[in-house]
């Protein structure tokens, strides 16, 4: 068997589907890339709008998935990065504050570590607890857009932090139900962040980018700008909303409805689908019924239309959507969707197209499709903290280090 | 038969003064009169209408009166609206003089027993032909009063919206949100009493305090008036630094509200917020900007005004009316909600005579109105598909509900935007 230590696994319990990405960290610092070697997805039917609604039938889908990861890429899994969303999960920035109170008033890294504590302490509900505290900027004397102060001088040092937290049992659900196949869980990571991760090289963090992850069950945006995250958000609405739609506009079955989105949707009512019509059959091939195309796709439109425009307003209200210079990126299932690049241009008014994974290499099937995205983030988001990790005097310590914080959480 | 009435003081006052009536209806709406009289309603004058002799000996009002026949043997309606109506109609001309006078009438009526819901829209309709205002302030019973109960109020309820021009409608059952396990029945009731006399007291500071930006009764009347409409009322009371802000959160968490979905579905909302002299523009601009974002789509009409001896405190007073011909169209609801509008559309059809016998004056009125209004253009007007089914969350039904600024995601966007597909 190979060695374990440079396989990193990222695991995504979605709403559709199972996903397991396995990744293998090149050692080698001449090419420290990353390479995707294995992929194993399964159906999830346990899952509704990104969260567990049957973990026994989730546990069989999440085995099936690993299971035929652990095939592909020849290797034993042992711990996975769990990718986790929901209605629950909000994001938001906090600023810490610490005074520098040594007397040559240089920052120290101390002074840095305090200051981070300091952002992190936050007012949160019981119920819930951060799943990720990313640092900002940091200000030294009021002084806008430092990004390393241990060395300079200042008396007051202070952070901003983009905060996301969620539903402490909620998210405990997902972790314990891969504790009980005997997997570890490295960490919980945010799908959109992951996505990002995946999407975004650092000129377009840089520029301000918006990525947008159309799921089966939620929409995850992830905004960056300057180079760090501002904002995050999830909307519990996703291609499951679409089929649901459908089958009630159409009155067809869910199952139907899911096959005529694939078959024959699209984001914009073009002139072509006016008066266009398919005709379903039955097991016999008889006629049973006929459903206008125009309807199916006004349907569509109608309800992928609204998701942006909600997350247009989102961002409006924050007063983001200028900063966006490099645009909007696309992915999760729903950016399969023919034309939505084109629907969504007008409401965000800035140019969106579909997210290509960067700075990846591996199966080639896995990289160019839009729903392994979010996987490859968490794969990516796992490499980011070993190659932190390694930097530190005792890896085992720092892994069961941050096990424990992950453990305590609740 | 014997009728006590006070001679009427019909005091005809300048047009433009308020001359209002209160009327409580039955042992509910006297009880609900006892407390309303003595405080801040000058210029209003009382009177009470039941069948009952002792409930009616025990109130102050000044104006009593009993119906009464040798039916009934003393012993009140027994419970069945049916009496209460024949009781009225036939006492028809002394309600009507009992009505004169008045520019505004409010009828406070607790509805599901023989004379609230008998008696109640009689009197209302007696009200209408003096040509005021009329506005009914009704409970309805709780839930567990039993079958019978809520299926006479809610008949009650129906004939009132069709003759009044506004009804205000409070639940007994939305009270439980308010309550905890260990409140008393006494209590209870008083609670529900209380939420009611709130809108009264609201509708009437609404109509008589002189204010900054003043809301004339004639927008109050174009408001609601010939609409039929259902408006939900809710007066909330605010102190502090913070009021502005605790004032729409506390309006968005009202129990007549439903979480702020009431807003979202009015087509006409009105606003008015009474405070110090301490009120600021900057308040008045934060609680209007939060309202108009909860109801997009609704014609709103806001009034303020400075009361010297509220220190401190601000007090606001919203009514949401949801146009009973509208609400067809804002498909954008809850499917309890569709429910239950289904349930009441059909009620109403079959139930009420939905026209009121007319007087040949009152007809030319209806049809003369009937001319200049039709053409008023309004996003009412389109023309679009009947929900005629009841909107299914299909997968959804059994998760959490996606709730975004009071709509429900979960619904075909389609639906709710009311995009007709044919």
């Amino acid at each position: 068997m190979f060695d374990n230590s440079n396989i990193i696994v990222g695991l995504e319990i979605g709403t559709s589907k199972i996903c397991a990405v396995v990744g293998e960290q090149n050692a080698d610092p001449a090419k420290a890339g990353l390479n995707i070697i294995g992929l194993g997805q399964a159906r999830s039917r346990g899952v509704r709008k990104g969260e567990l609604v049957d973990a026994q039938q989730a546990e069989e889908d999440v085995r099936n998935a690993i299971v035929e990861a652990e095939q592909m890429a020849d290797v034993e899994i042992r711990s996975v990065y769990l990718g986790v969303t929901g209605g629950h999960i909000r994001g938001f920035n906090n600023r810490g504050m610490h005074p520098v109170v040594s007397a040559d008033r240089e920052i120290t890294d101390d002074d840095v570590q305090d200051v981070v504590k300091n952002a992190k302490a936050i007012n949160l509900p019981t119920e819930n607890s951060v799943i990720h505290a990313i640092r900002q900027h940091f200000f030294v004397d009021g002084q806008d857009g430092v990004t390393n102060p241990v060395g300079m001088l200042g008396s007051r040092l202070e952070v901003d932090m983009h905060v996301v937290h969620g539903n402490t049992n909620r998210l405990q659900n997902a972790i314990r139900l891969v504790k009980g196949m005997q997997l570890e869980v490295d960490e919980i990571v945010f799908n959109g962040l992951a996505s990002s991760l995946a999407l975004l090289t650092n000129e377009q963090k840089e520029l301000g980018a918006l990525v947008v992850d159309i799921g089966g069950g939620t929409t995850d945006y992830v905004v960056y700008t300057d180079g760090v995250i501002k904002h995050t958000g999830v909307l519990a609405i996703g291609g499951d909303h679409i089929s649901n739609d459908l089958a009630y506009g159409l009155k067809v079955p869910l199952s139907r409805a899911e096959k005529l989105k694939l078959e024959h949707g699209s984001a914009l009512v073009d002139d072509a689908a006016k008066g266009q019509t398919v005709t379903l059959t039955n097991d016999l091939g008889l006629p049973l019924k006929t459903i206008n195309i125009e309807h199916l796709r006004r349907i569509m439109a109608l309800r992928l239309e609204e998701i942006f425009q909600l997350v247009a307003q989102d961002l409006d209200q924050l007063g983001l959507l200028d900063y966006l210079r490099a645009g909007v990126f696309l992915c999760g299932g729903g950016a399969r969707v023919p034309h939505i690049a084109e629907l969504a241009e007008p409401i965000l008014q800035m140019p969106v197209s579909l997210g290509q994974t960067n700075s990846v290499s591996g199966l080639k099937s896995a990289l160019g499709q839009p729903e392994f995205v979010t996987g490859i983030g968490l794969v990516r988001f796992g490499s980011f903290k070993t190659r932190k990790r390694e930097g530190r005097p005792s890896l085992a310590q720092g892994i069961k280090g941050a096990l424990g914080r992950l453990l305590q959480r609740s | 038969m014997k009728t006590k009435v006070e001679p009427n003081k019909a005091v005809t006052r300048p047009a433009q003064k308020l001359a209002a009536k209160i009327f409580g209806v039955g042992g509910a709406g006297v009880h609900l009169l006892d407390r309303l009289i003595g405080g801040e309603f000058t210029g209003a004058s009382f009177a009470a209408i039941d069948t009952d002799a002792p409930s009616l000996a025990a109130c102050p009002a000044p104006v009593k009166i009993q119906l009464e026949t040798k039916l009934l043997r003393r012993l009140g309606t027994g419970g069945d609206p049916e009496r209460g109506r024949a009781l009225a109609e036939e006492q028809f001309s002394t309600l009507t003089t009992a009505c004169e006078g008045a520019t505004v009438i409010f009828i406070l009526a607790g509805l599901g027993g023989g004379a609230g819901s008998g008696i109640g829209p009689v009197l209302a309709r007696a009200a209408k032909e003096t040509g005021a205002l009329v506005l009914a302030f009704v409970t309805l019973p709780f839930t567990c009063e039993g079958n019978r109960r809520v299926q006479q109020a809610q008949a009650g309820l129906d004939e009132l919206r069709a003759v009044a021009d506004g009804v205000i409608c409070l639940p007994s059952q939305k009270t439980f949100r308010l309550i905890d396990e260990n409140t008393g029945v006494l209590d209870t009731f008083r609670i529900t009493d209380g939420l009611l006399l709130e809108s009264v007291r609201g509708m009437w500071r609404l109509l008589t305090r002189r204010g900054l930006i003043q809301i004339h009764f004639d927008d109050l009347r174009a408001l609601i008036h010939d609409r039929h409409s259902e408006s939900v009322f809710a007066s909330i009371e605010a102190t502090g630094p913070a009021r502005a802000r605790e004032v729409v959160e506390k309006l968005l968490a009202h129990p007549m509200l439903d979480e702020g979905r009431a807003l979202a579905e009015a087509d006409a909302v009105l606003v008015s917020l009474m405070g110090g002299k301490d009120l600021t523009m900057a308040e008045v601009n934060r609680v209007m900007e939060q309202i108009s974002r909860q109801c997009e789509q609704a014609q709103i009409i806001m009034g303020a005004a400075v009361d010297e001896t509220l220190k401190n405190r601000l007090y606001v007073t919203v009514i949401a009316a949801k146009n009973a011909v509208a609400k067809t169209e804002t498909s954008g609801e809850l499917p309890e909600q569709t429910i239950s509008r289904g349930a009441t559309a059909r009620a109403a059809a079959h139930a009420t005579p939905m026209a009121p016998p007319l007087t040949l004056e009152q007809r030319d009125r209806l049809v003369s109105r009937r001319g200049s209004r039709g053409r008023k253009p309004g996003p009412q007007m389109l023309q679009t598909q009947l929900p005629l089914a009841i909107v299914s969350k299909g997968r959804f039904d059994k998760s959490e509900p996606t709730i975004h600024k009071g709509e429900d995601l979960d619904i075909p966007t389609y639906i709710r935007r009311g995009v007709p597909l044919n």
